[in-house]
């Protein structure tokens, strides 16, 4: 009687499940497997190991693992920091608070600040160093999309810094080592799991990202993301969409595996 | 567990209250059932005003959405759930919703302005006798070019792009019959090409202008342009009268080897609550005075002869937006190439992006 009451609990958020999570992942495998007409094939799947597309996947992923480096880079610093100072809650809501604004306000915003005439191009100027072709470029697209996930990848690390006991960091330091080692052994490590859900959920919107593709780079950086657009909004090839999208599937569950917290033995 | 319950209560009361809320100003503003209709239209593309005067003169209320692509608009109306009255898709488009099935008929017994419109502009091949749609809008794709920062280069063919001091300031719009259109154009192939060898021709073509192309961009062109971000654009010529409007250093000019012409017909989806009214709204378009502001305002060219009439000499006689008789010879519609072609023209489009200065 207890299990069955405990069962009807369940049931929403199965339904939950299906419908919004199952189904559409089969959906997407469904249409993967139908041509233009509607016909079952296979073909999206040998287009998608033609040079252009496989391209494409290796670009997306080396513009994916730039992202994400740099994010890192530099949220690591800042979140340990973050958790030195005073008003820490405060900081931190300052550095998330522009995430609250949608994205591609924030992307016609740096349309104007990295233009010839904009903000960024005044201040080359002044420095002496002269204008410079900033929009549309790598650099723009990295900078921007560095900028946009950047709030992504601190708060876990922020919070995994946050949990850590600090004692056990004066012990490394009573224990002699230095302070390199002491992050490096010590502070480090037991911070692991923040890197690892920051860079997840860095990496895994930056490899389908479409919009910046367009705005920021002036479509000189072709990703996935963007085929899978064109391949639903113009072309209307839904299949050859699906099949990428299946792909992109693929890929973020091997990440999530990767990078998953198995339980390891003693670091 | 019980604050949540109630917080969840309270969220239910007020989104009830809210909707009963916007009945009542619906009903109080007038827009009950059969007293609407739903247009659904191009961004930026009607004078507001005549929506106001069409409101005032039919005692109707007029529901206003946007749409940004073609696809996107047709994706909308193939789903359902939307009741369109009238909505302004281009000329392959119509083809293929027509071809679907998600149009209606237009009586032309209830659009006596009919009249008003050019020969020239009805009875196309994509809409034989204007059984379902009725012209709206028409215009080219053009270069649009800023002799200021071009030291007064002009430009007259398509190949005048391939120029090498025009390095890095090219920017094109993003669309894929577009660019490789022009790339057909420029070696005199017709826009519906479905050779496969000159297609690739095109493209190779293309590639080669890689180095003078600075961004492939969507609407954002239009600020691009006149910002003077950059100093050439291929665009629509809606889209140049825009931005010539907004810097006076901008010039237009529809190459000589040829170019696209498109129309923008006003049509009567399916799914049309209204339909009494969407042929009042269309036949109201049509009027000489209301065609001839709307013109006005919105830059494009208009197929309204009566209208014509009434804008002034310097616009008519701008042989950018209103092409000379021979030019317009050499002007193609878009052919529906069918869904196989299509993809094939994207995925040539798509290795053109790829290839990297």
């Amino acid at each position: 009687m207890k299990v069955r009451g405990r069962n009807i609990f369940l049931i929403p958020y199965m339904l939950w499940i299906i419908i919004f999570v199952i189904s559409p992942i089969l959906l997407v495998v469904y249409y993967s497997f139908l041509d233009l007409d509607g016909n079952f094939t296979l073909s999206n799947y040998q287009t998608f190991f033609t040079p252009v597309y496989l391209k494409m996947t290796l670009n997306s992923f080396w513009y994916a693992f730039l992202i994400t480096a740099f994010s890192l880079l530099i949220a690591y610093p800042t979140a340990y920091l973050l958790t030195k100072t005073k008003y820490k809650q405060l900081w931190l809501l300052l550095i998330i608070l522009p995430s609250w604004i949608n994205l591609l306000l924030k992307a016609y915003a740096f349309l104007g600040i990295f233009g010839t005439y904009g903000f960024a191009n005044a201040m080359l100027e002044v420095f002496g160093i002269g204008k410079k072709q900033i929009l549309f470029t790598d650099f723009s697209f990295i900078f921007v999309s560095v900028y946009i996930f950047i709030p992504f990848m601190i708060l876990p690390i922020f919070n995994a810094i946050d949990k850590l006991n600090p004692s056990l960091i004066d012990a490394s330091r009573d224990l002699g080592s230095s302070a390199w080692m002491t992050f490096r052994r010590v502070v480090f490590p037991l911070t692991i799991d923040g890197v690892k859900s920051g860079c997840q959920v860095v990496f895994i919107p930056a490899l389908s990202l479409f919009m910046l593709t367009r705005l920021i780079a002036g479509n000189r950086v072709i990703t996935l993301g963007t085929a899978v657009e064109q391949h639903f909004l113009v072309t209307q090839n839904w299949g050859m969409g699906a099949t990428i999208a299946v792909f992109l599937i693929i890929i973020m569950v091997l990440i999530m595996f990767l990078t998953g917290n198995r339980k390891r033995g003693v670091l | 567990m019980r604050k949540l319950v109630n917080a969840f209560l309270a969220i239910f009361v007020i989104s009830f209250l809210l909707i009963l809320l916007v009945n009542y100003l619906n009903k109080s503003e007038g827009y009950s059932g059969g007293n609407t209709i739903t247009v659904y239209n191009w961004g930026d593309y009607i004078d507001p005003e005549l929506l106001d005067r069409f409101e005032e003169e039919t005692g109707m209320k007029v529901i206003y959405e946007t749409f940004d692509s073609n696809e996107a608009m047709m994706t909308k109306i193939q789903q359902g759930g939307t009741f369109y009255d009238v909505a302004v898709p281009s000329e392959y488009a119509i083809e293929k919703m027509k071809e679907e099935g998600q149009l209606l008929k237009v009586d032309h017994s209830k659009i006596p302005n009919l009249k008003n419109i050019d020969e020239r502009f009805l009875d196309l091949p994509f809409d034989p006798g204007n059984e379902y749609s009725v012209p709206y809008f028409w215009g080219t794709v053009g270069i649009v070019y800023n002799p200021k920062l071009l030291d007064g280069m002009e430009f007259h063919s398509w190949n005048d792009l391939w120029n090498e001091e025009l390095k890095n300031e090219i920017l094109l719009v993003d669309g894929a019959r577009e660019v490789i259109g022009f790339g057909l154009n420029s070696l005199h192939y017709s826009l519906n090409e479905t050779d496969n060898d000159k297609l690739q021709e095109a493209k190779e073509k293309l590639v080669a202008l890689q180095p003078n192309i600075k961004a492939i961009v969507g609407d954002e062109i239009k600020m691009l342009m006149v910002n003077e971000e950059a100093s050439v654009g291929v665009v629509w010529s809606g889209d140049a009268a825009d931005m010539m409007w907004e810097n006076e250093n901008l010039d237009y000019v529809v190459p000589e080897e040829g170019s696209n012409l498109w129309f923008d017909n006003m049509v009567i989806p399916k799914t049309a609550k209204n339909v009494e009214g969407a042929h009042k709204f269309i036949n109201f378009m049509l009027d000489a005075e209301v065609a001839a502001q709307n013109t006005d305002y919105v830059g494009y060219s208009t197929p309204n002869r009566e209208a014509m009439k009434l804008l002034p000499e310097e616009t008519i006689s701008d042989e950018r937006f209103y092409p000379s008789p021979e030019l317009t010879e050499r002007l193609e519609v878009y052919e529906n190439l069918g869904k196989k072609m299509l993809a094939y023209y994207n995925d040539l489009y798509l290795e053109f992006k790829m290839h990297r200065k």
